[in-house]
């Protein structure tokens, strides 16, 4: 039986320790409590999670940086019904599998009971909600906002060759007005992922965030082109930037061009920002691997080998590369400390800078769930003044 | 007294044509579509939902005209602009101030009585504040009509005269929402009000809220800033005793009873009406009624039909 949770004032009687302390737990009272629940069950700051079914052990594999990644479930009795509970603060969210280990072979699934998914790149994630955290409006379809377009093209003779780009227009785009240009890295993942789509259909309908054009890339080798890397920035700056400015009508003025990215794309998009000073005037970064070193080397291994000499070089020297930067990061992430770190150094160069946390880890999603908050201070939409 | 119908947004389910059959206009109608801005022309949906009467009056376009053949006009409209932006920041601040303060006495764990009578002066200190920014506001429009004489100017005249012209064929005015700000300075350029007060007026969301007393700019969680309500300007006063409120399910929290209280004591004695789809007021007179689905802010917190 699992033990009481101290941190809970007054302390609670979970749902699986009445049920297991209610015996007997057979067959029928399994399938009872598994049909009369929802999974994860989310009581308080506790999420019991529970799976049935053979093995020979069954752990909780997750991405929370600061809590062990593999967390052996319990069996009860003999049975094949398995559980196990963790903290879960208010508001969190946190993707997992669970490993079920059978035959001295382990498995990674998705956890049957629970229909809370989270897809990214490498496949699906079940997810476990903390109480009170809700997914936003604003990221689902909404039938009542107008629709963008979007367009395909592709940039030729670029330093990185030929690069697909996908362009957003807002609904409702007219030749005779100018918009502001979002260039986001990692484009077709903020798509697929972080309903990047429906998330700028919505906010611009909502008069929340200002229409704008949107240019969204698709890198090739994203770990070589992503940190600090010269043929990456000229491509942006040099190639899509004026690209944009020509088939479009952009306000051609750094407060109207922003750089956007997660993980790697936020190094990219900083970097790109830092080689081109005074060219883009807003940033969203969002928990970037901005890693670095005090002293010594970094323990990230070779992949990140050009990110730390890339944000050593950046805190020696970071002139202001951008006027206005969101930043954002998940709690649960192991690059909570990096990105806190820059916070005040970003400051230090006079940008304005505005820091934002969520009880989430590092994936699309938490991504997808910021968006509000940076685009509607990055470029404010006329919410206030506009009552259609 | 003039006479029409304040509706909530109409793009989805516009209900114009009852509208207009209830103030029983009967011919063309002068059509206002200045808050839409750049878009003003876009209006094939809108003449086709009155039936291909409505004749656009093109006050954002007018506008445009006057400023280009007088570029003295335009520097002076611009500056008078700038202040009432200044103005208004200034008093954004206090605002937070004052209705920070409301909030927190409304919250106070102290004997109800000694609350309430806290409130009603906190409340009362936001009220002095909204009527002296709405004489600021006054004050600096006067000056501005006094110096600059925007209707005795040719670049106004030539555009009146056809405004007028206009009008004087119509059996009614339809005014759209849009930027509510950019709405106010068109009707206030062209001194619409009282030529607009004989004829009877159906107008929606922001079209609404220019017709009213005090133009009352809200958003209760807006995903930057406080979202204090604030009073932009005093409006035209065609439908004063009303605050009409346009999409307020999206914009208010109507679930919150002490939001609701200080909104609707802040703006008492007019009526705070949510204006959703569907949702209408009509004026007929002295005399106003409102749809079955229209509800008003009461002081007590609660939401009850105006039927």
């Amino acid at each position: 039986m699992p033990a009481m949770n101290t941190r809970l004032h007054p302390p609670m009687k979970l749902a699986i320790q009445s049920f297991l302390a209610h015996g007997p737990v057979d067959a029928a009272a399994i399938d009872k409590f598994l049909r009369t629940h929802s999974f994860p069950l989310i009581e308080g700051r506790n999420a019991t999670f529970v799976y049935r079914g053979p093995g020979d052990q069954v752990n909780l594999r997750h991405w929370v940086f600061g809590l062990g990644s593999s967390q052996p479930f319990t069996r009860v009795g003999s049975s094949d019904f398995w559980y196990h509970t963790l903290e879960l603060p208010p508001q969190s969210r946190v993707e997992y599998k669970l490993e079920v280990i059978l035959g001295g072979t382990g498995t990674w699934i998705r956890d049957p009971l629970n229909p809370n998914l989270a897809h990214d790149p490498f496949g699906a994630n079940s997810v476990a909600h903390g109480q009170g955290y809700r997914t936003p409006g604003w990221a689902e379809h909404d039938p009542e906002a107008r629709p963008g377009t979007m367009i395909e093209t592709q940039l030729e003779g670029t330093p990185l060759g030929t690069q697909r780009v996908s362009i957003y227009l807002p609904a409702r785009f007219r030749e005779s007005r100018r918009y502001p240009l979002l260039i986001v890295h990692d484009g077709g993942d903020y798509m697929r992922y972080a309903a990047l789509k429906s998330v700028l259909d919505n906010l611009i309908h909502r008069l929340e965030v200002a229409p704008l054009v949107a240019a969204l890339t698709h890198p090739g080798d994203r770990i070589g082109e992503y940190p600090n890397n010269p043929l990456h920035a000229a491509f942006i700056a040099e190639h899509l930037l004026p690209f944009m400015e020509k088939q479009y009508p952009l306000y051609a003025a750094p407060a109207a061009r922003c750089l956007m990215g997660a993980s790697f794309g936020g190094v990219a998009s900083l970097s790109t920002a830092w080689r081109y000073p005074g060219t883009f005037g807003r940033l969203l970064l969002q928990s970037g691997s901005f890693a670095f070193t005090d002293i010594g080397e970094s323990k990230r291994g070779p992949v990140f080998a050009k990110v730390v000499d890339f944000v050593n070089n950046f805190r020696e020297n970071p002139g202001r590369p951008s006027d206005k930067v969101y930043l954002s990061c998940g709690t649960y992430e192991s690059l909570i400390y990096e990105n806190r770190s820059l916070v005040p150094l970003l400051q230090s160069t006079g940008m304005e800078v505005k820091y934002e946390e969520a009880r989430d880890g590092h994936n699309w999603e938490n991504w997808r769930d910021r968006l509000r908050s940076g685009l509607s201070w990055l470029f404010p939409g006329p919410l206030w003044m506009v009552y259609e | 007294m003039t006479r029409g119908v304040l509706l909530g947004p109409q793009r989805l389910h516009p209900i114009v044509d009852k509208a207009a059959d209830m103030l029983g206009i009967d011919g063309p109608i002068a059509a206002v579509t200045a808050g839409w801005q750049e878009r003003e022309d876009e209006d094939q949906e809108l003449c086709a939902a009155f039936g291909n009467r409505a004749v656009n009056l093109m006050l954002h376009a007018r506008a445009e005209t006057a400023f280009r053949e007088d570029p003295e006009l335009f520097a002076a409209h611009r500056a008078k602009q700038d202040r009432l932006r200044q103005l208004q920041d200034l008093y954004r601040l206090r605002l937070a101030s004052h209705l920070k303060a409301a909030r927190r006495v409304q919250q106070a764990q102290a004997p109800r009585d000694l609350v309430d009578a806290e409130l009603e002066e906190a409340v009362q200190a936001v009220r002095l504040l909204d009527a002296h920014h709405v004489v600021k506001t006054q004050h600096i429009q006067r000056d501005f009509d006094r110096k600059v004489k925007p209707l005795e100017r040719p670049a106004i005249l030539k555009q009146l005269k056809e405004i007028e012209a206009i009008l004087a064929d119509c059996a009614g005015v339809a005014i759209a929402g849009g930027h509510v700000a950019v709405l106010y300075n068109r009707l206030r350029l062209f001194d619409l009000g009282p030529r607009l007060a004989d004829l009877p007026i159906i107008a929606w969301s922001a079209g609404a809220m220019v017709l009213a007393s005090r133009i009352v700019l809200f958003h209760d969680s807006p995903p930057q800033g406080r979202g204090n309500a604030e009073v932009l300007e005093g409006g035209l006063g065609l439908f004063p005793g009303v605050v009409p409120l346009p999409h307020a399910r999206r914009r208010l929290n109507l679930q919150d009873p002490g939001r609701i209280t200080v909104f609707a004591r802040r703006f008492a004695p007019a009526t705070c009406v949510a204006l959703d789809e569907r949702c209408f007021i009509h004026f007929d007179g002295p005399r106003w009624s409102a749809g079955s689905n229209t509800f008003q802010l009461r002081t007590d917190g609660h939401l009850v039909a105006l039927h």
